[in-house]
């Protein structure tokens, strides 16, 4: 078993909401290499030969078993790139939990990129979670660019929930989904971005089976002087649904922009879109003022539950 | 006991004062339930926002306990024991039922006892306890889990904003139910503002408030008899005012 130091033990606290174990199915990549794996009797992963990365493959027989693959990048000044291919058996039932902190306490950048690819077999049903996490005193920024792309296959369920906690200087997310016939995709999208953060979020599903259905729900807050974009896109190229849901708070000066799009290529896609951007409502701040709580504390209770 | 000196509240509009509410000086004694009513407009959930500090004051003073406390904040007057229910009671994207009970209550509630209070307001308990207070929730439940949040911890005394609008006739009695029980109790002072015959009813005093003053004021069967069957507003106008 790997030992690990307090800074990556404090970051993979954070980024891994279920608890990471060096048991089971997981992967931690420190610093640019593989710390330490395990595979399972239905889980086995493989480092990549021509690339940094491993190939996870999940086995139609698994049921409920979980992977983790955190990043962790303490290291300042260091770009690390890598690439995760996930071949998911049919009618398996999975969570996957992945996620990425970095600690840097230089005045270098530190940047990671995760390209994930996930081949969801016919029927399986997958979870797949990612949080996204900076901190250190350091005076260089910390930088994830991640990239997923989802390949579905008919009747798959493919559950999409990231979440960036904190400290993460910029960000560029891009997502793509290719769906399949009867599948049904889930995105909740988390952001809470502070100081002069950015973040921007392009999200592109085609829905190209019949039956697809795909809800989207991103809800982000933006303080102190930050920058957010968000652009989900729907394409439904078949009978199909779509609801996507995206709700911003913004405070203080920053900045959030929405850009929906929605685009019907078949007369049986019905596609719905809201955007909502706004300040802390001032009735929910008095409705917990009358509980006792002041105004900080009114407002942390308000944006905790928000991004819940 | 609450004791309410001169409110007076003239805010602008569009640069004007306007006068809505002027001298309305008023007392709650404890375990007794003062009922406001009187017409739409008059003031009435204006004095309740007034008392809570939802709205500022432009003069007067208000006394809980002896304790001056009008220049206390919305929050410190509920940490000194004034619980409030909205008559439109705004919605929390995110938060769970259980939660926002947890923080009427101010503490993290088990769930027999949200379930109590749910169930107390007429709504299915553990259907709700992990539903978003949000728009997936009607109007009438809204209102209910209003006011279950302001039974969620005791209080000196409790101010209710028309409690019973949007609230069907199955719940309401449900309500009439919870407000006697609060009442028999003798514990909490209550302010229930209401156009509802049934809640008039069981009030110990009755206060009509017309045109942002007090139209009348006294005991239940004083002034009772003079509002049931009338027109509120021309009743009280030839009324003596006693507060």
């Amino acid at each position: 078993m790997a030992e690990l130091d307090q800074i990556t033990e404090g970051v993979l606290k954070q980024i891994d909401g279920q608890g990471f174990k060096q048991e089971g199915a997981y992967n931690l990549r420190y610093n640019g290499y593989s710390l330490c794996h395990g595979s399972t009797e239905h889980i086995q992963i493989k480092r990549k030969e021509d690339k940094p990365g491993i190939d996870v493959y999940i086995s139609g027989e698994t049921r409920g078993e979980q992977v983790h693959i955190p990043v962790v990048v303490s290291t300042s000044g260091m770009t690390d790139v890598v690439y995760n291919d996930f071949y998911i058996g049919e009618g398996a039932l999975v969570t996957i939990v992945a996620g990425c902190g970095i600690h840097n306490s230089g005045c270098n950048d530190s940047r990671h990129d995760g390209i994930h690819t996930f081949h969801v077999g016919r029927g399986a049903n997958v979870r797949y979670e990612e949080k996204h996490y900076g901190e250190g005193e350091g005076t260089g920024a910390r930088i994830l660019n991640p990239v997923t792309d989802v390949i579905m296959e008919e009747d798959s369920v493919f559950t999409l929930d990231t979440a960036q906690i904190k400290g993460v200087d910029s960000t560029k997310r891009e997502t793509h989904v290719n769906m399949g016939k009867n599948t049904k995709l889930f995105v909740i999208e988390k952001l809470m971005t502070h100081d002069n953060q950015t973040a921007i979020s392009n999200i592109d599903i085609y829905m190209n089976g019949e039956g697809s259905s795909a809800q989207v729900t991103s809800r982000s807050v933006a303080r102190d002087g930050s920058d957010q974009t968000f652009h989900p896109r729907a394409i439904g190229n078949a009978p199909c649904h779509a609801h996507i849901q995206c709700d911003s708070i913004i405070m203080d000066h920053a900045k959030v922009c929405s850009i929906p799009e929605i685009d019907a290529q078949h007369v049986d896609a019905a596609i719905i879109h809201e955007a909502a951007i706004g300040r802390i409502n001032s009735e929910q701040l008095i409705k917990l003022n009358t509980f006792g709580l002041e105004e900080e504390a009114a407002e942390a209770v308000i944006i905790e539950n928000f991004l819940n | 006991m609450l004791e309410v000196k001169d409110l007076v509240f003239h805010p602008l509009d569009n640069g004007v004062e306007k006068s809505i509410i002027e001298n309305i000086s008023f007392t709650v004694n404890d375990g007794e339930m003062l009922v406001i009513t009187g017409p739409n407009g008059g003031g009435k959930s204006t004095v309740a926002k007034l008392l809570m500090g939802i709205e500022p004051l432009d003069a007067g003073r208000i006394f809980l306990d002896g304790t001056d406390i009008t220049e206390y904040s919305i929050a410190q007057r509920a940490n000194a024991g004034i619980g409030f229910a909205f008559q439109q009671p705004p919605r929390f994207k995110g938060m769970t039922v259980r939660r926002f009970l947890s923080l009427a209550a101010g503490s993290e509630l088990p769930e027999k006892e949200c379930c109590d209070l749910l169930s107390g307001v007429g709504l299915c308990a553990r259907e709700y306890l992990n539903r978003e207070v949000d728009g997936t929730l009607s109007g009438g439940e809204m209102k209910r889990l209003e006011i279950a949040s302001v039974l969620a911890k005791p209080h000196k005394l409790c101010i209710f904003d028309e409690p019973e609008a949007g609230i069907d006739l199955w719940s309401f009695q449900m309500l009439v139910e919870r407000f006697e029980e609060l009442h028999a109790g003798k514990k909490e002072s209550l302010i229930l503002i209401s156009h509802q015959e049934r809640i008039i009813q069981m009030a110990d005093r009755i206060m009509v408030i017309k045109d942002g003053k007090i139209a009348a004021v006294g005991e239940r069967d004083e002034v009772l008899p003079q509002l049931v069957g009338n027109d509120i507003g021309c009743v009280c106008q030839n009324q003596s005012h006693k507060a």
